[in-house]
């Protein structure tokens, strides 16, 4: 806590984790829009969201060993992610969309197991990450201090988010997949194939997730054991900002980023992921405490 | 038939009792073996019989293993006094976090409370690999066992067949009364059980203390067993014990009283047997495991009996996972 | 006439959207009251402000004389109102009698409640009122098995095991066999005489309805249009006007 009358005395402190926080915190809104997609289509709560990013984060890290720069990976990534999310649905996720909604969780949970487990005997435990080498940006006289990778992640990020609102919006995929979330029994009497929809979505979910990863990999790091972080991060957002609502998705990200940058600045980078996990707990009391108050237990 | 499943009861008694007789190299094994009943049963406490699936009761354990811990080190008392002190005090702490907690997180419904429940389980090792006062990630040594290791398995082993046994009895005898109906209530229309004036929320953390109080004095024994005391890979073991009580009851039978007991044995055994020659994949095995099952394998095996020999099974509870609802 | 139940200005909206406009209605004890109304006319919605599934933007209820707008759900059951669902719920993994013991009335709060013994005389009455309503023979059948109107009758069941002063039932006869429809009429009649309980029911069956209750409100768009003895609200052209251009 001695760390508050640093901030006090520096205010470009502040405003540089500030930065920080709002430049990470963008790239946490590609997974916790998947999430939003996945949930809201097919009333599932993918657990298995954060390892998606983390598998993305290791096909990034592998187009840079062959030499091809990393931010090629993240359309690699996100076609590898594509065909694996299509794979994991065929394989798993067909089973359960009708389930309740805790079978969903639960396998999902089992998945993510198997990706780290999967991860960690095949890259090894070790913490990676790859080199952008894109130099930095300062600001105020060199006092702060912004690396161009990060600025340029965001970019793509914010990109992204605009092709998948558009793709939505406009495709017919996208609409097949708006009438199904709205109601799956109309869509499938209006003749759309409900299992394919679910397969795209989920198979998109997982795309989104990779180009996310690949992104990190750039700015931070990754390891096997990461992907739990993201998912939980990605789950707070939705909640704080509910299904279907992008702007919502964009603010709590932001906040989430930022928020975690000053928490770890504070309490020290130790407890970044103990943060984090409180922070849900915490969110999720408030939200039945706020449904208590409208009693709206029965919804 | 009841005078089978009698005989049956009373053979498994004697071969609980004489195991580390007769298998005495593999006592340790056994007596892990009843804490995995004791894990499961208390998981299925809370998540089958009342249907709020936790994946944070690791944390109850964690607080009794380092209760007991720290007790041992500030008392300057003979090893089982300051166990048996350790235990009470991992005890007390344990309910009283599962009240404070459960009376916030168990207003949580479905999905949100597995979630925070995840969350709360992660948060607490992150927690403890922090704090100095009880050796942040370096962990804690607890103290050695006065005699001989032989002598060590002996006593842990009937220690966790003692706590195995009262545990199993106390759930049987909380679902033969109101608890276990309101129980199973709150698991089939928790809406309706409130408009019928159940007072819901006493009961889940009432069930939240019981398996609290269980799981601490599992935790302290455990920590005193291993002899040292690792935040995340031992006391909050979530991705190790954590995930396997749940998986245990499932395999075993959710919602059933002796699905649990099953389930754990059938799970340990299969590991303790195949899972060194898995050579590191054993985990990705329990991920695939917990994938095959959920989906696949949801009513467990004491569901699966009852629904083919409903005559001889048929205490009707099947695995709360089977319906198809979306509604909650 | 006790009034036990009284509802004065009761308005609710849910964001904007008015369900119930200002509504006075009352109960006396020992009556059968109907309540009926078009589709979306917000009778389900004063069932539940009743019952305390959602508070209330105005007015006030009273049950036996005390105001109960403020407490939550359990606490209103436990007063003696029972709701039933018109999304029929019961217990669907219990049996019939589990459903029927279960929500029997403790006298005996907190842990000495929970750690009870299940009363004999609970058993006994849950078979009785099994009886009653003609499940007996259905008894051991897990709950979610039964067909939609047994479900309605077990539902109906379990509410008078419960003891209650005033019965809210929420469509009683939707979906069970015309057939056995005079049945269930004649069993709300005598739960109302044998068993002292007072009724609220809102029903579509207008034959049903009719024959059944002794006074009738009828809503239309969240207001209470008429009130008065069945002869007289079937007459009322406002109602006519209501159901015919409403549905």
């Amino acid at each position: 806590m001695d760390n508050l009358l640093v901030l006090w005395q520096a205010p470009t402190l502040t405003l540089q984790l500030l930065i920080d926080g709002v430049l990470v915190g963008a790239i946490y809104c590609l997974p916790a829009y998947g999430m939003a997609l996945v949930w809201g289509v097919m009333k599932i709560i993918n657990v298995a969201q954060g390892d998606f990013v983390m598998l993305g984060g290791y096909v990034a890290l592998y187009v840079s060993y062959a030499g091809i720069h990393p931010m090629f990976g993240v359309p690699v990534a996100a076609a590898v992610l594509f065909v694996f999310g299509w794979i994991v649905y065929q394989l798993v996720i067909r089973h359960i969309v009708d389930r309740d909604l805790f079978v969903s969780v639960l396998a999902t949970f089992g998945i993510s197991i198997v990706l780290q487990q999967l991860a960690n005997q095949l890259f090894s435990a070790n913490v990676e990450t790859a080199e952008a080498n894109l130099g930095s940006t300062y600001l105020f006289g060199s006092t702060i201090v912004v690396g161009n990778i990060k600025l340029v992640a965001v970019a793509i990020a914010l990109v992204l988010a605009v092709v998948l609102f558009l793709f939505l919006k406009h495709s017919r995929l996208g609409q097949a997949i708006r009438a199904t979330a709205q109601n799956p029994r109309a869509a499938r009497i209006l003749g759309i194939e409900t299992s394919q929809v679910f397969a795209m979505t989920y198979a998109l979910n997982a795309a989104i997730c990779g180009a996310a990863g690949a992104l990190v990999v750039q700015i931070w790091i990754i390891h096997p054991y990461i992907g739990l972080t993201y998912t939980i991060r990605a789950f707070m957002i939705v909640v704080v900002a509910g299904l279907g609502n992008i702007a919502g998705v964009v603010l709590a990200g932001l906040g989430l980023g930022a928020a975690e940058q000053f928490a770890s600045f504070l309490l020290g980078a130790e407890y970044q992921a103990a943060f984090v996990f409180s922070l849900l707990v915490v969110i999720l009391l408030w939200r039945s405490q706020m449904l208590a108050r409208r009693r709206l237990y029965l919804k | 038939m009841r005078a089978l499943g009698f005989a049956a009861v009373a053979v498994g008694a004697i071969l609980a009792l004489a195991a580390p007789f007769l298998l005495p190299n593999y006592v340790a094994q056994f007596a892990i073996l009843w804490m995995m009943v004791l894990l499961a049963l208390t998981w299925d406490l809370i998540g089958g019989q009342m249907g709020y699936n936790s994946f944070g009761n690791i944390v109850f354990f964690g607080i009794g293993c380092y209760a007991a811990a720290v007790v041992q080190r500030s008392l300057d008392v003979e090893y089982f006094a300051g166990l048996a002190l350790g235990g009470i005090a991992g005890l007390v702490l344990a309910v009283a976090a599962a009240l404070v907690l459960g009376s916030g997180i168990l207003r949580l419904r479905g999905q949100y409370f597995a979630i925070c429940t995840l969350g709360l389980g992660v948060a607490a090792g992150e927690l403890a690999s922090g704090w100095d006062f009880i050796g942040a990630g370096g962990g804690m040594t607890a103290p050695v066992y006065p005699g001989s290791p032989r002598g060590a398995g002996v006593f842990f082993y009937y220690l966790f067949l003692v706590l195995a046994v009262v545990c199993f009895l106390t759930l049987r005898a909380l679902y033969a009364r109101r608890f276990g109906l309101v129980a199973n209530a709150i698991r089939d229309d928790e809406d309706k059980a409130e408009a019928m004036g159940l007072p819901t929320t006493q009961y889940k953390v009432a069930a939240w203390m019981i398996a609290a109080a269980f799981l601490s004095l599992a935790g302290a024994a455990y920590g005193h067993l291993q002899g040292f005391i690792d935040p995340r890979d031992i006391a909050f073991s979530g991705e190790t014990l954590g995930v396997w009580m749940v998986l245990m009851a499932i395999l075993g039978g959710s919602g059933t009283l002796w699905g649990p007991v099953v389930g754990a044995i059938v799970f340990d055994v299969t590991q303790e047997v195949f899972w060194t020659y898995l050579l590191g994949w054993q985990r990705v095995a329990l991920g695939v495991l917990i994938v095959v099952i959920v989906v696949f394998f949801p009513q467990g095996i004491i569901g699966f009996l009852a629904e083919r020999w409903p005559e001889r099974f048929g205490s009707r509870r099947v695995s709360s996972l089977l319906v198809p609802d979306k509604v909650s | 006439m006790n009034p036990l139940l009284e509802l004065d200005g009761v308005s609710k909206s849910f964001g904007g959207v008015r369900a119930n406009t200002a509504i006075d209605l009352a109960v006396g004890e020992g009556e059968i009251v109907g309540l009926i109304g078009p589709n979306g006319s917000g009778k389900t919605t004063l069932f539940n402000s009743i019952a305390g599934h959602h508070p209330i933007d105005a007015g006030s209820i009273r049950f036996a004389g005390q105001e109960i707008s403020r407490l939550r759900v359990p606490q209103i059951a436990r007063r003696g109102i029972i709701r039933t669902f018109q999304q029929t719920r019961v217990y669907r993994r219990m049996t019939c009698m589990q459903n029927m013991v279960v929500s029997a009335p403790v006298a005996a709060q907190g842990i000495a409640g929970m750690l009870g013994r299940i009363a004999r005389e609970d058993g006994e009455r849950a078979q009785a009122l099994l009886d009653f309503v003609g499940l007996a023979a259905l008894r051991h059948s897990q709950a979610g098995d039964l067909s939609f109107g047994q479900q309605r009758l077990l539902e109906f069941a379990m509410a008078l095991m419960r003891r209650p002063r005033l019965l809210l039932l929420d469509e009683p006869t939707a979906g069970i066999n015309p057939t056995l429809i005079n049945g269930v009429i004649d069993r709300l009649r005598r739960a109302n005489a044998e068993l002292q309980v007072t009724l609220l029911v809102i029903e579509h069956n207008m034959r049903v309805i009719m024959n059944l209750a002794q006074r009738l409100y009828c809503m239309s768009h969240g207001e209470m249009l008429a009130a008065g003895t069945p002869g007289e609200v079937r007459n009322d052209p406002r109602v006519l006007a209501a159901y015919l251009g409403g549905s």
